[in-house]
């Protein structure tokens, strides 16, 4: 077990909101729609701020909130789908900005488990190197990755980030306990956004294009309703705990719907599943650290409490860690 | 397995995931306009029958009404036999 405590928690979303009736003018919806299948009434879309953007304006909220000063920092993961560049890293130009000098920084592509995938990176590092303070965050600006014309995937999605400032304290009742990480790259071509195209021939001289997002609705819905379950009762296990000892399950916001068979598969009630998929959809590797800042806020999250976090997405991959908070 | 316990099996699952009574679902009935169903209700009709029979079915297969669904189950377990 690793003593490691979420100091503090943060997020930001860009102002502008878009609501399913502003989709129907776009594309052949209607809020109806959307809401019955999703969950999602609203989203918030970037205009003119890139992933590095929202994740800067997360980590100046972190070390204001903290009082760490940035020269503490050791490490810095950024967790996304939608980066600014190939190179640098995301992680880069948020270190750059918020002058961390002494914080190594990478970004980790895991889409909607990237979260998940650096706090358990995060512990390994924590754990067998000795790092003391760490940054995380998960940021995305998947409105620049979506084709606007497609009504299956493109009313399901919005922009945000929000991060967790992590620290290895030894005497602190808060601690890391056991997680489940999988990925199935078997499935990859289930949902995929952002592909590159080798030259066909050399000297090439058409312009570089990039795949927009494509969903296998059907295949990605079966796979996280089986999955996640099982992600989160092997977690639970290695925890050493059981299902009713979980106080909250923060359940990456793709669908309500989704979040619901999980719930139903578990046999847990659906109150230990909250949701704001409702004014943010799917913001990919941010939603879960939104969520869990939002509760943290709200005082629904109090220390000592456990709680399973759980992305799923694009690899296809899956990822659960347990937490007492 | 005979068409009749085929029926009841898809019965109790459809019953379940649109919260309606079994004695409403009748092999005519289209799933999507007598039962109110969406296209998440049938992946979800779809995988707790794939669960529960251990067979394979695309969603996207034409099922319309509950007959279709039936009929669907019959041919993918005959297939696995």
């Amino acid at each position: 077990m690793a003593a490691i405590k979420i100091i503090t928690s943060s997020h930001y979303l860009p102002k502008h909101q878009v609501s399913n009736d502003d989709l129907s003018h776009l594309m052949d919806t209607s809020d109806e729609w959307i809401k019955t299948r999703t969950g999602i009434e609203h989203r918030r879309i970037s205009e003119g701020e890139n992933t590095s953007d929202l994740c800067t304006a997360v980590a100046v909220e972190l070390l204001k909130k903290s009082g760490w000063s940035p020269e503490s920092i050791d490490l810095i993961i950024v967790a996304t789908m939608s980066p600014d560049y190939y190179t640098p890293a995301t992680a880069a130009i948020v270190q750059g900005k918020i002058k961390a000098k002494q914080a190594v920084a990478f970004d980790l592509s895991a889409a909607c488990s990237g979260f998940i995938y650096s706090l358990v990176v995060a512990q390994s590092f924590m754990g067998n190197m000795n790092y003391r303070r760490v940054m995380i965050i998960g940021g995305e600006v998947l409105s620049k990755v979506i084709n606007w014309h497609d009504r299956t995937s493109a009313v399901l999605f919005g922009d945000g980030a929000a991060g967790v400032l992590l620290e290895n304290e030894q005497d602190s009742t808060s601690s890391f306990l056991g997680n489940h990480l999988q990925t199935f790259g078997d499935l990859a071509a289930s949902l995929q956004a952002g592909k590159t195209l080798p030259l066909a021939s050399f000297p090439a001289y058409s312009p570089h294009n990039y795949g927009a997002f494509e969903m296998a609705g059907r295949d990605v819905y079966t796979f996280a309703t089986h999955r996640v379950p099982e992600s989160i009762i092997a977690a639970v296990k290695k925890s050493n705990l059981q299902l009713n000892q979980v106080d909250w399950f923060i359940v990456h916001q793709a669908n309500s719907r989704i979040i619901k068979q999980i719930a139903k598969r578990l046999q847990q009630p659906l109150e230990k599943f909250p949701m704001n998929i409702a004014a943010y959809g799917n913001t990919s590797a941010a939603s879960v650290p939104i969520l869990l800042d939002e509760l943290i806020d709200k005082k629904k999250i109090e220390r000592g409490q456990i709680l399973a976090l759980t992305g799923f997405g694009g690899g296809l991959t899956v990822g659960t860690q347990i937490i007492k908070y | 397995m005979t068409e009749e316990k085929i029926f009841n099996k898809v019965k109790k699952i459809v019953a379940e995931q649109l919260d309606v009574d079994q004695d409403k679902i009748k092999l005519e009935a289209d799933i999507k306009d007598d039962l109110d169903a969406d296209s998440l209700d049938v992946f979800e009709i779809m995988n707790e029958l794939e669960d529960d029979l251990d067979i394979k079915l695309e969603a996207d297969e034409n099922v319309k009404t509950i007959k279709d669904v039936v009929e669907y189950v019959k041919k993918q377990l005959a297939a696995k036999e």
